[in-house]
């Protein structure tokens, strides 16, 4: 992976002037791209600095270093697992909001929901938010099934991610004003949150719906066990052809007979060889196993 | 073309949020308080999409707005999105009581808008 761009000089807010720096060299750029790569399997391309910048700026300045560069410079040494760490978290938390792309949660609740429960008879439905970040999207299915008066001792929802601090964050349910304004209709945020002080905590009976665990998806899902349905939304773009396929596959192991995938809804498997075959309800698209 | 009502007493907000529903594809009247509010829509006969409502305005403020709305049946249908900084429970129990159908906190952004607005229906999703 080569930067043949040009790194254009930036500065941090009030650094202009005689002391301005650039924040990040073109060698320690490219550093951080083979470094992320290997750490996370995510691509950055060659015209982030805007995301380097605002990601890793908040960790110079806590750390109290001169600017990224020497942020890099530290990581480099390899003396220093916990800010790797917290580098490697910065630059692969991606956004997410409630009920993201509402229309594939309605048809959930009134068709492919009911439809699996039916299904699993017995059993507990089991349910997979891949990449589930700080956590909006696991709560929101926990809300759907709530609104579809499915019995949530007859759900299990796993939430998983990279990131260990958006993993603890995830399970506290908790969120500021600000990310509950994001997505989360006004009735449901009455209906299931409290307010505490400027923020709001999500109802236990919903919090207690959903486990959250570390995970790589470039890794074993062995212990995760089987799922009859597995979100796995705005994700796979940030990796490359060859591990995105490693990872469809993956997935495809670990969905029961019936179960299905949901992709983000800007993303297709065309041009991935894959086992699934298109579902369509409504106009939202799941993925079975063929 | 769709048609909002901005209700705020504040010409920057008024104007930001009447950009953003511009984008989204609305044309878009303002009110300052809650009793040019009434007058504007009575002159339009009610005809609009989506009513964006502050609460703290001079006057007449939002929630008395929503109350002099639900006296007034040809005025039920129009979705209404508070606009507002009040975030505390009893206040947002109240705007939905009255009538509210969404909630937008401020400070807000373009995105954030956009997603109530998909969540009402008024814009389709992507």
């Amino acid at each position: 992976m080569t930067n043949p761009n040009p790194i254009s000089r930036l500065e941090y807010p009030g650094s202009q002037g005689a002391n301005a720096a650039p924040l990040i060299s073109p060698r320690n750029y490219t550093f951080l791209q083979t470094y992320i790569y290997r750490e996370s399997g995510i691509v950055l391309d060659d015209d982030k600095q805007y995301l380097f910048e605002s990601r890793l700026r908040p960790i110079v300045i806590r750390e109290g270093l001169a600017s990224i560069d020497a942020l890099c410079d530290l990581v480099a040494t390899g003396r220093s697992p916990a800010l790797a760490t917290r580098v490697i978290d910065a630059m692969t938390t991606n956004e997410t909001l409630f009920f993201r792309d509402t229309a594939i949660f309605e048809v959930m609740k009134t068709t492919v929901l009911p439809e699996l429960i039916a299904a699993a008879g017995s059993r507990k439905l089991r349910i997979w938010s891949a990449a589930s970040s700080t956590g909006q999207e696991a709560y929101s299915l926990a809300i759907t099934l709530l609104e579809a008066r499915i019995d949530p001792s007859r759900v299990e929802i796993i939430g998983t991610d990279l990131c260990e601090q958006v993993v603890e964050r995830a399970a506290t349910g908790k969120y500021v004003q600000f990310e509950v304004g994001r997505g989360m209709p006004i009735l449901l945020l009455m209906k299931y949150f409290t307010k505490v002080g400027l923020d709001w905590q999500i109802k236990p009976e919903v919090r207690n719906m959903v486990h959250f665990q570390k995970l790589d998806l470039r890794g074993s899902f062995a212990a995760l066990g089987k799922f009859d349905l597995v979100l796995c939304r705005n994700v796979l773009i940030y990796f490359d052809a060859t591990t995105k396929e490693q990872i469809i596959a993956s997935i495809a192991k670990t969905i029961l007979p019936g179960g299905m995938l949901v992709l983000g809804c800007a993303e297709t498997l065309i041009s991935v060889d894959h086992k699934y075959e298109r579902k369509v309800f409504g106009h939202s698209t799941f993925y079975a196993v063929r | 073309m769709k048609k909002a009502l901005v209700v705020d007493d504040s010409r920057a907000i008024r104007t930001m949020l009447s950009r953003i529903l511009v984008r989204y594809g609305f044309e878009v009247a303002q009110a300052g308080d809650g009793s040019e509010a009434l007058v504007v829509l009575e002159q339009h006969h009610g005809d609009f999409d989506l009513l964006c409502v502050d609460y703290n305005m001079p006057v007449m403020n939002g929630l008395e707005l929503l109350s002099e709305m639900r006296e007034q049946p040809r005025f039920d249908d129009i979705p209404i999105m508070m606009v507002t900084t009040e975030t505390q429970i009893d206040f947002i129990t109240s705007a939905l009581a009255l009538g509210a159908n969404e909630y937008v906190m401020k400070p807000f952004t373009d995105v954030m808008v956009l997603e109530k607005l998909q969540t009402l229906g008024l814009v389709p999703y992507e």
